[in-house]
């Protein structure tokens, strides 16, 4: 829900300048890129199964509407439930109805990018059912009012500072001068508070990586466990799923599995990976009573047979932000959107509409780093480019940005023109700058190189050198 | 009024449709993708599974240590109770068993061991030690499937400090791929299957691992069997 994708600019702007934040990011870039790249070392197969992933993914896309009635009968035949939701207001609304029918009062949350999609938090509140986040991160993001800035580390952009604050103002039955010696003790209170709160739960909210159209089965991946107890513990457990976790068979949910967690955090394999079919069965001593899976478009049936058609293989690892220049400068609040990175900035557009959110194909260097490291090869920043060609054909880029390109556009249709005004630039900048090799600043420019150095022209043009060097042949 | 989920059902997949620019599949498409899904085929498997049982059982006991497991080897089950007793010892941890009422783990005689407490059933939040059920190991990655049952309840993997797998060598395989097949063979899909690879963990704060999240923070495994299937 939360979008202030609009406000991109001066989000980052913000972002630039929170030291707490920039301290958070220094900290992540090299363990990010360095574990997963460990874990790719680790296993030969790797690049081979990148390929097998999407043909997996491709060929699930291809034949979805049959993946999909095929996990909703195996879901029935195994006494559950299946909702299908157009929309975020009918996913809240299914969640909701569950939640009056059994007269709940909690429910416990494992972390779902899905429900911070649809809003599920305050919309529970509202009606008086008291949401409770259970993964660590989501868990602080709650007491601090906060959204996630990761999709699969929520709070990483917070200081261990920020940690021991908000639950010393959260956690007042306490006593107020406990210490926290180690982070390890952070986490055991978090551990202490909220096993009570999976005990009293009515219904259990978690999210899924995959649902298998073979069995029926919604998988979660955690390290935690907090899922497992949100799934277990409560009388009902709610699955949130958007309608592109469906695969075919656990054959082919394991190939992917291979790809996920050590694209993600570079484990070979995380700690949990549950897989769920329906409610209790007789004779078991656990587990819940009903089980619904809340099956969601909001916008993505639209993707199938687009130019975006490729962005619904992601199988949020995080990778492509993890390995981003521009996601590891301004972190994932500055989106304005729970997917943020490279991903996100495909992805967003698509379900919350490209005149909220056409900033944000924008913010790539187009080093073509995420494709590089995408355990399902989406050709990210070939979507990026659509998305920004769409946004100039529907006059939603801005003024200026518009009036450069008219002004470059007249040039380049005007090759001789073109070719005498570059060169006198060239030449008079590089002239300019020979000292140096650098601009600190420019003239007309001087937004551009607040924060950077403008490298200065060697004196000829590519058109020049090429032609140059063609003669000497 | 929303619509109905029926009616919502028929606008997605005609949104889908519309998408890949066809109608529902032909009938001859739809039995080759339920083909496909009952053959289950299986794609690429690593080679690093690629060992005679001997080489597996190593593989595996390396791969769980690495992920925080603790690992003991016992020769047959009668060994078990003082196994356990020594390793509660041996971390300072109460006495007190919850088991589950699984027949391998039932038939034993824990009167054997007078330190030990013991009762049978699934967890409850204040018990310290379960002892579960292992139904495979998988070299792999180093990883137990543990899937529900009447005998095998999930909250035993969930609710305790200190959780003890008990396994037999025998079910230690290669690839995830062997595991599913050994359950498919013993029956329809349990209702939870649970992959678990060392004990609960979290890197939330400041991306420093610390185990113990909310699952349990200690995980043993003790293996069952002959001495002369390890290669070492």
């Amino acid at each position: 829900m939360l979008n202030t994708s609009p406000d991109f600019k001066e989000n980052v702007r913000h972002a630039m300048a929170d030291a707490g934040l920039q301290k958070a990011l220094d900290r992540a870039k090299k363990p990010f890129a360095l574990s997963r790249a460990n874990a790719v070392a680790g296993l030969p197969e790797f690049e081979a199964l990148r390929e097998t992933a999407k043909g997996i993914k491709n060929h699930t896309i291809a034949h979805l509407d049959y993946y999909l009635e095929a996990f909703t009968s195996q879901v029935e035949s195994k006494g559950g439930q299946v909702h299908w939701c157009r929309t975020a207001e009918d996913a809240r609304n299914a969640v909701l109805g569950i939640c009056q029918r059994v007269g709940a009062r909690t429910a416990t949350k494992g972390k779902s990018m899905i429900s911070e999609e649809i809003g599920l938090n305050d919309f529970l509140a509202e009606q008086g059912i008291e949401p409770i986040e259970t993964d660590l991160g989501e868990y602080i993001l709650q007491l601090r009012n906060e959204a996630p800035s990761h999709i699969i580390g929520p709070a990483f952009h917070l200081n261990r500072e920020d940690w021991e604050e908000s639950f010393r103002a959260a956690h007042t039955h306490l006593p107020a001068d406990r210490v926290f010696a180690e982070k390890r003790d952070i986490q055991a209170e978090a551990r202490a508070v909220l096993r009570e709160k999976f005990l009293a739960a009515d219904v259990g909210i978690t999210g899924a990586n995959f649902l298998i159209a073979e069995t029926g089965t919604s998988i979660i991946v955690t390290n935690e466990g907090n899922g497992d107890l949100t799934q277990t513990l409560p009388r009902v457990h709610i699955v949130l799923a958007s309608l592109e976790k469906v695969v075919p068979t656990i054959e082919d949910t394991l190939s992917l599995l291979r790809v996920l967690a050590r694209s993600a955090t570079g484990q070979e394999f995380s700690v949990y990976t549950t897989f769920s079919t329906g409610p209790k069965r007789p004779g078991d001593l656990d587990g819940p009573e009903e089980y619904h899976v809340v099956l969601l478009d909001n916008g993505r049936s639209n993707m199938v047979g687009s130019e975006f058609q490729d962005m619904l293989r992601c199988i949020r690892c995080s990778a492509c932000m993890n390995h981003c220049p521009v996601y590891l400068t301004v972190g994932g609040h500055a989106y304005g959107s729970m997917y943020s990175g490279p991903m996100g900035s495909v992805l967003t557009p698509a379900i919350f509409g490209a005149d909220q959110a056409h900033l944000l194909p924008s913010a790539s260097t187009f080093c073509g780093k995420c494709e590089s490291v995408c355990p399902v090869k989406i050709p990210l920043t070939g979507m990026m480019r659509h998305w920004r060609e769409r946004a100039f054909e529907r006059n939603l880029s801005p003024a200026t940005g518009r009036y450069g390109i008219g002004i470059w556009g007249f040039f380049a249709r005007r090759p001789a023109l073109y070719r005498a005004v570059t060169r006198i630039a060239s030449w008079s900048l590089g002239l300019a700058g020979r000292k140096r090799g650098s601009f600190r600043s420019l003239p007309l420019a001087g937004a551009w190189t607040k924060d950077r150095d403008m490298p200065a022209p060697e004196g000829e043009t590519f058109f020049a050198r090429y032609a140059r060097e063609q003669r000497s042949r | 009024m929303n619509a109905t989920s029926n009616d919502q059902r028929a606008a997605i997949l005609a949104a889908i449709r519309r998408g890949l620019g066809r109608g529902a599949l032909p009938a001859d498409q739809s039995m080759m993708l339920q083909a496909r899904i009952a053959a289950h085929p299986r794609q690429i498997i690593p080679a690093r599974v690629a060992l005679d049982h001997a080489g597996l059982i190593d593989l595996f006991v390396a791969n769980a240590t690495r992920e925080f497991a603790t690992i003991d080897h016992i020769q047959d089950r009668t060994a078990l109770p003082e196994a356990i007793a020594t390793y509660l010892r041996a971390q300072n941890l109460p006495m007190e068993l919850t088991i589950a009422p699984h027949p391998t783990l039932e038939h034993i005689d824990w009167s054997a061991n007078t330190l030990l407490t013991t009762r049978f059933g699934r967890a409850a939040a204040s018990d310290m030690v379960s002892v579960q059920a292992g139904f495979a190991g998988i070299a792999e990655t180093g990883t137990l499937m543990l899937p529900s049952g009447a005998g095998t309840p999930t909250t035993l993997n969930l609710l305790p400090d200190t959780e003890i797998v008990v396994l037999d060598t025998n079910d230690i395989v290669g690839p995830y791929e062997d595991a599913f097949d050994r359950l498919r063979q013993a029956g329809a899909m349990p209702r939870n299957v649970m992959l678990v690879t060392g004990p609960s963990r979290s890197a939330d704060i400041e991306r420093t691992l610390e185990l113990g999240a909310h699952g349990p923070r200690r995980l043993h495994i003790v293996l069952v069997g002959a001495d002369d299937q390890r290669s070492e």
